[in-house]
């Protein structure tokens, strides 16, 4: 009886210790890269030390991050949302606004978007959630488009109209501007995605996100129990929300500029694609789906102009010229042959090897 | 032989385990009542019956196995369904109901008519704008305007005024000429009238088959099996 | 006065544009419970099989090219709806998110392959020179081609309630609307008729591709995702499933739409829409979310 207890919570001190050694160790590793003069042929064009390749692996970094902040919705908590995007494109168009237009400093346009980024959702966010199922994916969609449209009309000349415009990049921290200083970019993504995986680990083992899941399984059940879904719901909204906010001038200091694209409903449906590509609600699943898509999208891109691709008859070239046709491929084909994403396959990888 | 044969039959809906491995017949012919107090799986079986919930384990219909078949073929080879709360189509006249219904071009219209005249009078009202006791009329009519081996009927004469009780007995005897009817009913003055076989559930496992007038007649065992104190309203 | 007899024409057209793309859309979910996110996509297909006809159809006078190749744009997006339907929505039968799923899936990949194959310009159509001119109504000066639109969503919407109430095939999508399971215990293969919604609604949104094409004289990839969120709007506001509501919201949200371009500013009436949606599930969540489950 005495040694039942006590290998009890040394187990569970083990099982803690096993969660956390494996992403640090991933997170040392992705902290090394670059200082790695690897070449790693067909998965990157140079050797990962370059700025070429490091600007794809941040950008891949932050596309995993913000896959894991849409995985808390739509993942952990069954909220299917339309507009995530709006929520990054805070992030993207106000940091830039405020340095550029309004020739605000750094901190300030930081402060800005950070209060915003909490503000809009919570607002938004309460009154959407007024709605359940299919209605509030319209809501959050028809809010994200008007956030859209705005980006688009460019009011008073802030936005840029659909070509968007250059950030001051004199008004940006020394350390991020310019090609030498990528690898420092690197880090910040990294960075990104490392605390959006402490928060995200931290909140659904937290109390309100044992709630979020039992909503997404049965949220009557949770509202038969005494518990306001509306309250929690409202929190997961807000802090994922809040991340992706984050995640925008992340990638904001990646970019030039801010561009409409990412205001798009077609953003946040590539958002989707990620996570369930990756498998959601999973601990690993909607980042991996996040860094997959977005080198796959960008590798895709530079393929399409090579040689190999080139000497292809065309039936097969001129799909393959498309990455948003071989990923919505892709998609379709996990969804029909591998529920749960790559995060099950893994498993079931795992299981059938003990 | 009988015509409806249930073994080993499993359901679950969510996490509960609603149907543990029931068996039972129903005989060709007459009326088998399906007994039980609320909440032990009576609607669940017929719904299995119908393959309208997911389900494991063996049903035949004389003597085919129908356990891995879609519903609508189920129908087609001769299963009528009354289902619990009706289920017409609002939207639908009680015209459009009946028609909807009929499977083949010998649709039964003057058995139908004949039974519940109300039905033939009120054919382009809306089935929303009806009664409960008329909207169980269209239900039935629905299932008795097809020659079928069997119906299901669920719960026919609940929420009813005792006069339509009487109605729907009826019609529910008139059946009985025609066909095999397997019925759930809580109202046991109905079932000691058209019912020659009782099957009781309990908690998703069979606890009594015998004759209906047996099971009726020993207080004792309509209260531990029912938990009802008599045989209930005789209409 | 003229002016507001044009906007008003103008913003009924556009509305009919909406309910050909709309009315599939809550066909589709009133019977299937999908939300198809692939709509768009059947959009684009019917306009780029009508331009591709059209193109190939150089020995033909302008009329009779342009007949012969909006029918090949009707008939390719029914045809292409039907083959969604049976390939990629039917095996996930009663799998409604991984159905949504799919349909989303492939709305970007089918835009994607348009582009690959004709590039992301919008490619300019021939019409008939009747479509160009100008009609005078009350002193306003009326582009025929929002006669043509609406003239056509007046036919579909006839001909689909004639369909709906006066054939089987009507009656059992009526019926599934309200309790598919019910259809299904009367005997009836329910399947067969979402193959159908899919084919109807694949025709009316390659309509709207095609009557897309004249309004906006050119084939563009992107303008079936653009219209498609429109239409979503319209299908909520109508409420899911009922062709009526979808007809009345259709209009409104056109008329919105025109009247807040012109009399407030130019993109304002995109954002009226959007905030006539809010206002609208404001009003009645219950009724809608009602609609939905």
């Amino acid at each position: 009886m005495s040694t039942l207890t006590a290998t009890r919570p040394a187990g569970r001190v083990l099982m803690h210790a096993r969660g956390i050694v494996l992403p640090v160790a991933v997170l040392i590793v992705l902290a090394l890269v670059p200082k790695l003069a690897v070449d790693i042929p067909y998965v990157f064009k140079d050797t990962l030390n370059t700025p070429g390749t490091l600007q794809l692996l941040a950008l891949c970094l932050v596309f995993g991050g913000l896959a894991m902040t849409y995985d808390l919705l739509f993942g952990y908590t069954g909220l299917l949302s339309f507009g995530h995007a709006l929520y990054f494109a805070v992030g993207v168009y106000l940091v830039a606004i405020a340095l550029t237009k309004w020739h605000w400093s750094f901190a300030e346009g930081l402060l800005f978007a950070a209060a915003v980024g909490i503000v809009l959702p919570l607002l938004l966010g309460a009154v959407s959630l007024r709605v359940g199922g299919i209605a509030f994916a319209m809501v959050t969609l028809a809010f994200a488009q008007a956030g859209s449209i705005l980006a688009f009309k460019n009011p008073w000349g802030w936005t840029g109209g659909e070509e968007g415009f250059g950030t001051d990049y004199t008004k940006l921290p020394a350390a991020f501007v310019g090609i030498f200083n990528t690898k420092n970019l690197y880090w910040l993504a990294l960075g990104y995605a490392a605390v959006v995986f402490a928060i995200v680990r931290w909140a659904v083992g937290s109390s309100p996100g044992r709630v979020w899941q039992a909503i997404r399984e049965n949220e009557l059940r949770v509202q038969v129990l005494g518990l306001r879904p509306y309250g929690y719901k409202l929190l997961v909204f807000v802090l994922a929300s809040f991340l992706a906010t984050a995640g925008g001038v992340v990638y904001l200091l990646l970019q030039t500029g801010p561009t409409t694209e990412v205001t798009t409903a077609n953003f946040t449906l590539t958002l989707l694609v990620m996570v369930v590509i990756g498998g959601t609600g999973t601990r690993w699943g909607a980042f991996v789906g996040g860094v997959l898509y977005t080198w796959a999208n960008q590798r895709l891109g530079d393929a399409s102009g090579s040689h190999a691709v080139e000497s292809l008859p065309s039936v097969l070239r001129t799909p393959l010229q498309q990455p948003l046709f071989v990923l919505g491929v892709i998609f379709i084909l996990v969804v029909f042959f591998a529920p749960g994403g790559l995060a099950r396959l893994g498993r079931i990888g795992k299981a059938l090897r003990s | 032989m009988s015509l409806l044969s249930v073994r080993d039959l499993h359901v679950h809906l969510g996490e509960s385990h609603v149907l543990q491995g029931i068996e039972f017949d129903v005989p060709e012919g007459g009326v088998t009542a399906l007994l039980g107090r609320n909440g032990v799986g009576k609607t669940t079986t017929l719904r299995a019956l119908m393959g309208l919930v997911d389900r494991r384990g063996s049903i035949t219909l004389a003597g085919d196995e129908i356990s891995a078949t879609p519903t609508h073929r189920i129908v087609r080879r001769g299963v009528g369904y009354v289902p619990e709360d009706r289920d017409v189509f609002a939207g639908l006249t009680v015209e459009e109901n009946l028609r909807l219904a009929e499977r083949n071009g010998d649709a039964r219209y003057d058995l139908v008519y004949d039974l519940f005249p109300e039905l033939r009078e009120r054919g382009r009202q809306l089935a929303g704008t009806l009664s409960g006791g008329q909207q169980q009329m269209v239900a039935i009519a629905r299932a008795l305007l097809n020659d079928n081996r069997v119906l299901l009927v669920d719960e026919p004469t609940k929420g009813l005024a005792p006069a339509l009780v009487t109605q729907v007995a009826d019609a529910l005897a008139r059946a009985s000429e025609l066909t095999t009817v397997l019925l759930v009913e809580q109202n046991l003055g109905v079932v000691q009238r058209v019912a020659r076989d009782a099957v009781v559930l309990d908690t998703g496992r069979i606890v009594h088959i015998g004759p209906a007038r047996e099971l009726l007649a020993s207080e004792e065992m309509v209260h531990r099996m029912l938990g009802v104190g008599h045989a209930g309203d005789r209409p | 006065m003229s002016t507001l007899l044009l906007l008003t024409i103008t913003g009924v057209g556009l509305g009919a544009l909406y309910f050909l793309i709309a009315s599939g859309l809550s066909l589709i979910y009133g019977l299937m419970g999908v939300l198809n996110f692939a709509h768009g996509a059947f959009l684009t297909v019917g306009a780029f099989g009508m331009w591709y006809a059209e193109s190939k159809l150089g020995g033909l006078g302008v009329l009779p090219r342009f007949l012969v190749a909006s029918l090949v744009g009707l008939v390719v997006g029914g045809v292409f709806a039907a083959l969604v339907e049976l390939v990629l929505i039917r095996p996930l039968y009663r799998r409604h998110i991984e159905q949504v799923l799919v349909t989303v899936g492939l709305g970007l990949a089918t835009t994607a392959l348009v582009v690959a194959i004709w590039g992301n310009d919008a490619r300019p159509i021939a019409y008939p020179g009747w479509l160009g001119r100008t009609t005078t109504v009350a002193g306003a000066h009326v582009p025929n081609d929002r006669w043509l639109l609406i003239a056509a969503a007046v036919v579909v919407l006839v001909a689909l309630t004639t369909f709906l109430k006066r054939t089987r095939y009507g009656l059992i999508i009526r019926a599934g609307v309200e309790n598919r399971a019910m259809v299904t215990a009367l005997g009836i293969d329910v399947r067969k008729a979402f193959t159908l919604v899919f084919a109807i609604g694949g025709v009316a949104a390659a309509l709207a591709g095609i009557l897309g094409n004249v309004y906006f004289t050119t084939a563009d990839p992107n303008r079936g995702t653009s219209l498609l969120i429109f239409a979503f709007i319209v299908v909520v506001i109508g409420g899911l499933g009922s062709l009526r509501g979808t007809a009345v919201a259709a209009v409104v949200v056109g008329l919105v739409q025109q009247y807040a371009n012109y009399y407030a500013s130019t993109g304002l009436g995109d954002l009226s829409v959007v905030l006539l949606l809010g206002l609208v599930l404001l009003a009645r969540p219950r009724g809608l979310s009602g609609a939905f489950a």
